[in-house]
């Protein structure tokens, strides 16, 4: 039992998810500054951010919201975004504890912190939130449909095996799916749709901080916005492992194999930070037309690629 | 010093707030996010929501229609929060003192944390300002 709330809580769960998702936001923050020939940020400071938001500031409720609903939606989010971060870091570190969760799974459980952010944001009875969810729920539809025919073709690929530990063996026992073409096309595709699901400028449509002030976000303050920017730092931790997990053979963690996974989540996290910097922000019709019919049609190249062997 | 101001000191979020402002300062606060004066070392960034912000920057004279608008800011803001006088006419007025629309210099309606004179105020003198607030925190 003990053990079990330590892989929640601590590693590789909650705790440790949140640290190494800490760092890799000041990774992405660095990598922007110096594309924009700037010094960028020092190395702890997403954890001064957020330390100042969890002790100084003040947590302010919205006068007409629902504030039970306001306040409780993001600690669900995190509790989503933990037990997704458990089961997919679980099998990536090689720890067995009899239970792991499939892929359809995770493909669930990664959906709720985005739920709940819609649910807070309607929560809180500001226009420019409103707005916010109902962009967020839009892009929701839009890339849930190609999320989960990643899914099915990381399945055939995989021999119908739904276990991560079983995808990564067969990797590592033949050779990474990223080697195929029809590999190349699903890290295309996995790679945008993992930048929708974190929010991140191609696609930052629901938080569009020129326009909408944050969006969803925007009556969140205090502790209750620590907590998303928590959650924000796991997802920016466990969907690059993920990736790596599915694709690229997952990690190796023995003497040079700790370097190399290291290198594997920084190089998806630097593919992330160059498309953000590289790109305007979409309008909401314009990330439809992409996911709906352009990512969806690789996909399914892919998913025929695989059928011929390629 | 104990770690909450030393977290406040490390990340302050600025929240810009634009009075009858003739625009220059609101386009000079832009350069010290630029790549040669990078206030984003320090820690520094421009917010959108009052929500989130650590310090509300009030450029431009305030006059009859901005005062309750600043005070709707200034009340709405998450706690503790630091207000900057930015520019002659938000520090005084500057020429639009003795006009009849003018509703009082920014310290008589909110309370000012600091003061950054000029008219634009330089980027240096911006940093000096930043830094006379931290020390001041």
């Amino acid at each position: 039992m003990a053990e079990t709330l330590f892989y929640f809580f601590i590693y590789p769960g909650l705790l440790f998810a949140g640290v190494v998702g800490g760092l890799l936001a000041w990774f992405d923050r660095k990598i922007t500054a110096q594309v924009q020939f700037r010094k960028g940020p020092p190395l702890l400071q997403p954890f001064y951010d957020f330390l100042k938001l969890l002790l100084v500031k003040e947590t302010i409720l919205p006068a007409k919201g629902a504030k039970l609903t306001f306040l409780i939606a993001p600690v669900l989010g995190l509790f989503g975004a933990t037990i997704s971060a458990t089961f997919i870091l679980l099998p990536l570190f090689g720890i067995d504890i009899g239970f792991e969760g499939d892929v359809i799974v995770i493909f669930y459980l990664l959906t709720i912190p985005s739920l709940t952010y819609i649910i807070g944001a309607l929560a809180s009875a500001n226009p420019l939130a409103a707005v916010g969810a109902s962009r967020e729920i839009k892009l929701i539809i839009s890339y849930e449909l190609t999320f989960l025919l990643l899914f099915a073709a990381i399945i055939l690929k995989a021999d119908m095996s739904l276990k991560i530990s079983e995808i990564i063996q067969i990797q590592q026992a033949g050779a990474p799916f990223i080697g195929s073409i029809s590999g190349i096309l699903l890290l295309i595709v996995g790679v945008f749709c993992a930048q929708a699901k974190l929010g991140m400028v191609p696609f930052d449509i629901a938080e569009a901080e020129t326009e909408l002030a944050e969006g969803s976000f925007i009556e969140y303050s205090g502790t209750i916005y620590a907590i998303v920017k928590f959650t924000k730092y796991i997802m920016l931790f466990i969907l690059p492992a993920l990736l790596v997990g599915f694709l690229m053979s997952g990690f190796h963690l023995e003497g040079i194999g700790i370097l190399w996974a290291i290198l594997k989540i920084l190089a998806v996290v630097l593919l992330f930070s160059l498309i953000r910097n590289t790109n305007p922000r979409l309008k909401i019709k314009q990330a439809m037309r992409f996911f709906l019919i352009g990512m969806n049609a690789l996909v399914i190249i892919a998913i025929v690629l695989i059928y011929l062997g390629l | 010093m104990g770690l909450k101001s030393f977290c406040l000191k490390k990340s302050l979020w600025v929240f810009h707030l634009a009075g009858a402002s003739c625009n220059n300062c609101d386009i000079e606060i832009l350069d010290i996010l630029t790549p040669r004066y990078d206030a984003e070392r320090f820690g520094i960034q421009l917010v959108g929501s009052p929500r989130h912000a650590d310090v509300i920057l009030v450029s431009g004279s305030i006059n009859q229609r901005d005062k309750p608008r600043v005070l709707e800011v200034y009340e709405q803001a998450a706690k503790p929060v630091f207000v900057v006088a930015f520019g002659a006419c938000g520090c005084t007025g500057g020429i639009f003192a003795e006009g009849n629309t003018f509703a009082g210099p920014l310290d008589k309606i909110i309370p000012v944390d600091a003061y950054i004179p000029g008219c634009p105020p330089k980027p240096e003198a911006m940093l000096s300002g930043i830094t006379k607030l931290i020390q001041k925190i």
